[in-house]
């Protein structure tokens, strides 16, 4: 158990610095989003279920869909929509 | 008496001359005010054309050209040496402050205090709550989860200041929006719908369970409201505005809000008031274990728990739309 708790800090620590070195916005959010997963585990394992439910419901749900709405607000997921672009003119 | 003038003498004449600036006959500057027409010295030389051309350039050069910038690379330098330095000093403090922190699970830690002892030993029979955690947050710092719920619902007013779109109609109104925000999107997509059809009932149950049983096993109010109102965001992106705004719309959100904090602050009025004067509150704790037990604990729950589903779906809805 204690190397499974090794590995999942790890894990944690991998995910908070490949969040702020990605270079597309989705794929940060992505990241974020299973380091809020990560850090639920952690929670249970440290015997905080409370935490763990809010952190999976917040964290990783909420917190993301909010970002992603955002990001679809700024006009940041650009290259889906170019290729979206390309789609509808090749129809017409 | 009047009498008739000739056509060039009434020409000369104020009103005259008024006249036929109205009618557009003739303008009174035309040879009477010396007017000279801007004509530029259009014939430059080559020689004057490359000089210009030079300077253009140079001055592009001086300014966007950052390699030959001195000042530029060297304030580069030393933003980055600067930069490193005010990394380096704040780890170096903050590891410094972490070697002074107690060890972890040490009797002598200041956390190891007589309130903590307390909160465990005589938790349950002071709130009748099994869950110590939501005996903890709902009675003993009942007031502090007060101002949470609080601090969210000025959260979401303040959504609703910044991201309110309050047109009916036309460009830039709330429907328009929406069309232009979900135009790249599938619309009424099979899979997505069978996957909410069958997921929704299950996690807003599950949202209700872990309300409801707050005081008997982990979980509570907010937990609870996050979970319903991560399934009502699923329900939304699935099925889109129309269907939730059959019972959904601002007027619930603000009447659930409203009623839910005024109830919460008005119970815990109560019960601050009789325990401050130690009168009997008179509201029966019942036996621990049972699902009607612990006093207000159970009722606060739900409260919490509207207030924070109603929370999430609302900015959800204010992120998307504009409005809801």
């Amino acid at each position: 158990m204690q190397i499974f708790q090794y590995i999942l800090l790890a894990f944690l620590v991998i995910c908070a610095v490949s969040v702020s070195f990605s270079k597309r916005l989705l794929n940060s959010i992505l990241i974020f989003m299973s380091y809020s997963l990560i850090m639920s585990i952690i929670w249970i394992l440290l015997e905080s279920p409370d935490l763990a439910i809010t952190e999976a419901a917040v964290g990783a749900g909420v917190t993301s869909v909010l970002f992603f709405a955002t990001l679809k607000k700024i006009h940041a997921m650009r290259e889906e929509d170019e290729e979206d672009h390309e789609q509808t003119d090749s129809r017409r | 008496m009047s009498r008739l003038i000739p056509e060039d003498e009434y020409g000369k004449r104020p009103v005259g001359a008024f006249h036929q600036w109205m009618d557009g006959v003739r303008d009174p500057y035309t040879g009477n005010v010396e007017v000279r027409t801007d004509v530029r010295q259009e014939e430059e030389s080559e020689e004057q054309l490359r000089e210009y051309q030079e300077e253009v350039v140079g001055v592009i050069r001086k300014v966007h050209d950052t390699a030959n910038n001195n000042q530029y690379t060297l304030f580069r330098k030393f933003y980055r040496v600067a930069a490193l330095l005010c990394c380096l000093t704040l780890t170096v403090m903050l590891l410094i402050t972490v070697a002074y922190l107690p060890p972890v699970g040490s009797t002598d830690n200041p956390a190891h205090n007589e309130v903590a002892a307390k909160y465990i030993e005589d938790g349950m029979q002071d709130t009748g709550a099994v869950n110590i955690v939501t005996g903890m947050i709902l009675d003993y710092r009942a007031f502090d989860t007060f101002g949470e719920s609080n601090v969210l619902f000025i959260a979401t007013c303040t959504v609703l200041i910044l991201m309110r779109n309050d047109k009916k109609k036309g460009r830039g109104s709330a429907e328009e929006e929406e069309r232009r925000d979900s135009f790249y999107e599938p619309k009424s997509d099979r899979i997505l719908q069978t996957a909410a059809m069958i997921l929704v009932p299950f996690i807003i149950l599950f949202g209700i369970y872990v309300i409801l049983n707050g005081h008997l096993s982990p979980g509570g109010g907010f937990s609870g409201g996050a979970i319903i109102g991560a399934g009502l965001i699923l329900y939304l992106n699935a099925f889109g505005f129309e269907k939730t705004e059959r019972f959904f719309t601002a007027k619930t959100y603000k009447w659930i809000s409203f009623c839910a904090l005024s109830f919460y602050c008005i119970a815990k009025s109560y019960s601050f008031y009789t325990g401050a004067h130690h009168l009997e509150s008179g509201i029966p704790l019942g036996t621990p274990g049972d699902i009607l037990s612990s006093g207000l604990i159970l009722p606060l729950n739900i409260c919490v728990g509207l207030v924070v589903a109603c929370t999430m779906y609302a900015f959800f809805a204010l992120f998307r739309k504009g409005g809801f």
